[in-house]
């Protein structure tokens, strides 16, 4: 059930590359257990909002950030240790990525940074995580396979393993069924709505039905501004607050 | 790709392709070209094969268990190198712990780390000055900073520092290329899970650069063993009854013996000389080959 | 359920920071301190080698004399005369003749493994070049002597054969490889579309290479031939041992000389630290220090200025 606690808490974000503005004055909540959807046509910001919420721009060295990000409570831009905060949080990109390591120690690789290091809990968490992300049937017999030779499929679903082995509050997934086949996509879906009960997903999709199917909440991006929040359903059905959103539903630009 | 660049490099008069490919006239000249830039590529890559030949006619006979084993007697007309190798040993080991470290380390930083700034500028011009010092303004640092100023006296020590300032360049390039060749969507893997620099670092990063710092060090070794000038006036001695016992002793090196036996000493016969320089080309030859096939040996291993 | 995982409150702490946030913070420093070994060093080596001559720059130096007297006799009993300008033609005659003779076989190797070799021939080829990289100056020093030296008396009916053609092509030999390297990879530079573009105009591979591939490359050939000349210009064991002993401006390529490297090595052995002819020494090395900054100083503003294409 989604609930009312808050997870995810943004006000007045502005995300700057250098001088050129990214995105202005986004302010949205998100709720404990829900999917929330972002959808919106290629540039107009979404990817950026998302590698604000676990502090990413620390790392890139043009990118700024003005507004607050409250997450569980914290203003993250005043927390002490970055990592326990991203630690947290799980990504999926785009562009599947299968760490050099084997598919067992791509997978152990957030529990041990954590501090596990006992193999039997290492080794169910390792399985525990494959199979909800679909994939333990086709590498239980190798483990030891490198994780960056399987196939594209496999390597976004090892990407949500490695998510879910941080035993995150909060998943975001960056449209990540573009390098993936649609039965694949199917299945990966299939996980999400499950993972709703326990796990907060924000969902970037430039697959509008995607986020019809799978999102509590839905908004919507265009050219570095949120246009506005609403029901899935309501937006669906036509219950918008701006023409914008009904002309990109209906596939009119985008 | 912008076709106006393409269309300027090409702004010449409309005939100066007038002439067709298939015209019998350009297809000799072609092939004239050709064999003159192979001739020219040829006259450039034998000398190392005639040296090799020379080298190894006029030297193979010196070469023996004795040669390589034993001390030089005789005022160094006769005897063995075997001081010279241990010597040219001690210098190379001691500049490779000296130099491996704050190579990888600096390359570290330039690959990880370091933002694009006038700093990182500046270490890059340093590190292509460093490696386009003269070789006797190396030995004259190494006497400055080393023998003096620090108080090693001639030694192994200041010997094998000023060999190591002298090749860092050599490590720091191997390793800075063999880390930028990891993509950095693995990076980005890790951190988005909660990764630290350093635990990225060591996870993903040295572990498959480590074949290409490998190539590097191996690359170091050779270009140390056959230096002479940094040495010359820094620890390497003409002529030294001694084993090395620590790295405050002078010691005889491979360079630096086949340089006093071929200048300094009257009456050596030609045959040690050559045996002398057979040795240090081969030892030298040897580790390139060696880095070489490594290179390409890894080029094979793919891993993503 | 995910909830259940034996996990240390610690890590997820927000505002805990634990071992590994301050190790990465300790390991950020040490390859900081490491990445400016390099600044530092260089820096180092000016430094000492003007400490040491600065005595001399400071007191017996005479400008006038120094460039361009061409007598260098720092150890004549009645009046030490330090004029450097015998030493400074050594160097370029030696220098001069060794680009004079590498440079075209250097560019003709560098077309021919980038433009007309491929696969296995280009790999061998290039092997090799590295190979002739790979030589140590002493061993070339060797092969003056004892090669080249009885070759050249016996080509040119000459008495001695160590001077400026010996170490001339000795030296020739030894910039050509890091030439060709840097001409090759100019070369590779130079995107194929320009070769497609010539060709589909009919033009054939010669043309192609003449009028538009060395061209476009022209900025990195240039780097190429500084850095050979930078190379040339810092050899020491090779020059010192096959040019000869006498200082003097040379008329012939037979004449004996002496480079500005090899003097420094030739002479310190035989001073007392400290004294005049020392930190004459350290100021030739101070000499040849700023000299090789500037070339390749300028090497780099060129290549830099190629790759803003």
């Amino acid at each position: 059930m989604v609930g009312e606690d808050l997870k995810l808490s943004v006000r007045d974000l502005s995300i700057s590359y250098g001088d050129q503005l990214a995105l202005s004055g986004v302010s949205l909540d998100v709720r404990e257990h829900e999917i929330f959807g972002i959808i919106g046509p290629a540039g107009s910001g979404k990817t950026s909002f998302l590698r604000t919420l676990n502090r990413m721009e620390i790392l890139q060295e043009n990118m700024t950030v003005e507004g607050s990000i409250v997450f569980g409570g914290r203003d993250i831009s005043e927390i002490k240790n970055v990592f326990a905060l991203r630690r947290r949080i799980g990504v999926v990109f785009p562009l599947p990525v299968g760490l050099p390591l084997s598919v067992y120690d791509n997978v152990a690789l957030a529990p041990r940074l954590s501090g596990i290091k006992e193999k039997g809990a290492l080794d169910e968490i390792v399985e525990r995580c494959l199979t909800r992300a679909a994939l333990w049937d086709e590498v239980k017999d190798r483990l030891t396979a490198l994780g960056s030779m399987l196939s594209g499929g496999q390597q976004q679903r090892l990407t949500i393993a490695r998510a879910l082995s941080q035993n995150p509050e909060l998943l975001l997934l960056d449209e990540f069924s573009i390098a993936v086949d649609p039965v694949t996509t199917m299945r990966i879906e299939d996980v999400l709505k499950e993972l709703k009960q326990e796990v907060t997903i924000i969902l970037v999709t430039n697959l509008v039905q995607q986020a019809r199917r799978l999102a509590d909440r839905t908004a919507f991006f265009l050219s570095g501004e949120l246009i506005e929040v609403g029901e899935t359903e309501d937006l669906f059905s036509g219950k918008v607050e701006d023409q914008r959103t009904l002309d990109y539903l209906e596939g009119r630009f985008g | 790709m912008n076709h106006s660049d393409a269309d300027k490099a090409l702004a010449v008069e409309p005939s100066m392709f007038s002439a067709t490919n298939l015209n019998a006239h350009n297809r000799r000249l072609q092939w004239l070209f050709r064999a003159l830039f192979g001739l020219m590529t040829l006259i450039l890559v034998i000398p190392v094969g005639v040296i090799l030949a020379v080298l190894i006619v006029r030297g193979g006979p010196a070469i023996s268990i004795e040669f390589l084993f034993s001390h030089p007697s005789d005022g160094m007309t006769a005897g063995g190198i075997f001081p010279a190798l241990i010597g040219t040993m001690w210098l190379v080991a001691v500049a490779l712990i000296a130099s491996v470290p704050v190579g990888v380390a600096a390359a570290v930083y330039l690959s990880e780390y370091a933002p694009d700034n006038w700093l990182t500028r500046g270490i890059n011009l340093a590190i292509i000055n460093l490696a386009g010092v003269p070789s006797i303004v190396h030995a004259l640092f190494g006497v400055g900073a080393f023998v003096i100023f620090a108080g090693f006296g001639t030694s192994i020590l200041a010997a094998s520092l000023t060999l190591a300032v002298m090749t860092l360049p050599v490590v720091i390039v191997a390793t800075r290329e063999s880390l930028q060749a990891v993509p950095l969507a693995f990076r980005e893997a890790c951190w988005n899970m909660g990764a630290t620099r350093w635990q990225t670092i060591r996870t993903v990063v040295l572990p498959n650069a480590i074949s290409g710092i490998l190539t590097g060090v191996i690359l170091e070794v050779s270009r140390t063993a056959g230096e002479t000038a940094p040495i010359m006036f820094t620890g390497a001695a003409f002529f030294f009854p001694f084993l090395p016992l620590s790295v405050f002793d002078q010691t005889m090196a491979m360079s630096m013996h086949l340089f006093v036996i071929s200048t300094a000493v009257p009456g050596v016969p030609d045959e040690l000389k050559y045996g002398t320089a057979l040795t240090l080309i081969t030892l030298v030859l040897l580790m390139n080959a060696i880095s070489i096939t490594f290179r390409s040996y890894l080029r094979g291993k793919k891993k993503w | 359920m995910l909830a259940e995982q034996a996990k240390p409150p610690a890590s997820m702490d927000l505002d805990h920071r634990g071992r590994d946030w301050y190790t990465d913070k300790a390991i950020a420093f040490l390859v900081f301190v490491g990445g400016i070994s390099a600044v530092i060093f260089i820096i180092g080596i000016f430094v000492f080698i003007t400490k040491e001559g600065l005595g001399f720059i400071s007191g017996p130096l005479d400008v006038r004399e120094f460039f361009g007297s061409p007598a260098w006799r720092p150890t004549s009993l009645r009046e030490p005369t330090y004029g450097v300008l015998a030493l400074i033609a050594g160097t370029a005659s030696v220098t001069g003749l060794a680009m004079v003779v590498s440079v075209p076989f250097s560019l003709g190797a560098a077309i021919f493994i980038g433009e007309f070799a491929t696969g296995r021939l280009r790999e061998v080829l290039k092997v090799l070049v590295e190979l002739l990289a790979a030589i140590p100056s002493v061993v070339w020093g060797f092969i003056g002597l004892s090669i080249m030296n009885p070759l050249i008396i016996d080509l040119f009916n000459v008495p001695v054969g160590l001077g400026v053609l010996n170490s001339g092509i000795i030296l020739g030999l030894m910039a050509a490889p890091i030439m060709t390297t840097i001409a090759e990879d100019a070369l590779k530079a130079v995107p194929d579309t320009y070769r497609e573009a010539a060709e589909a105009m009919g033009a054939t591979k010669w043309q192609v290479i003449f009028k538009v591939v060395l061209p476009a490359a022209k900025n990195g050939l240039v780097a190429a031939v500084l850095l050979g000349v930078g190379r040339g210009f810092g050899e020491t064991m090779a020059v010192l041992m096959a040019s000869g002993h006498s200082i003097n401006i040379p008329t012939s390529p037979f004449d004996s000389v002496r480079a500005l490297t090899a003097t420094i090595a030739a002479e310190l052995g035989e001073t007392a630290t400290g004294s005049e002819h020392y930190q004459a020494l350290f100021t030739l090395g101070i000499l040849l220090f700023v000299v090789t900054f500037i070339i390749n100083l300028t090497a780099d503003l060129v290549v830099r200025g190629a790759k803003k294409k």
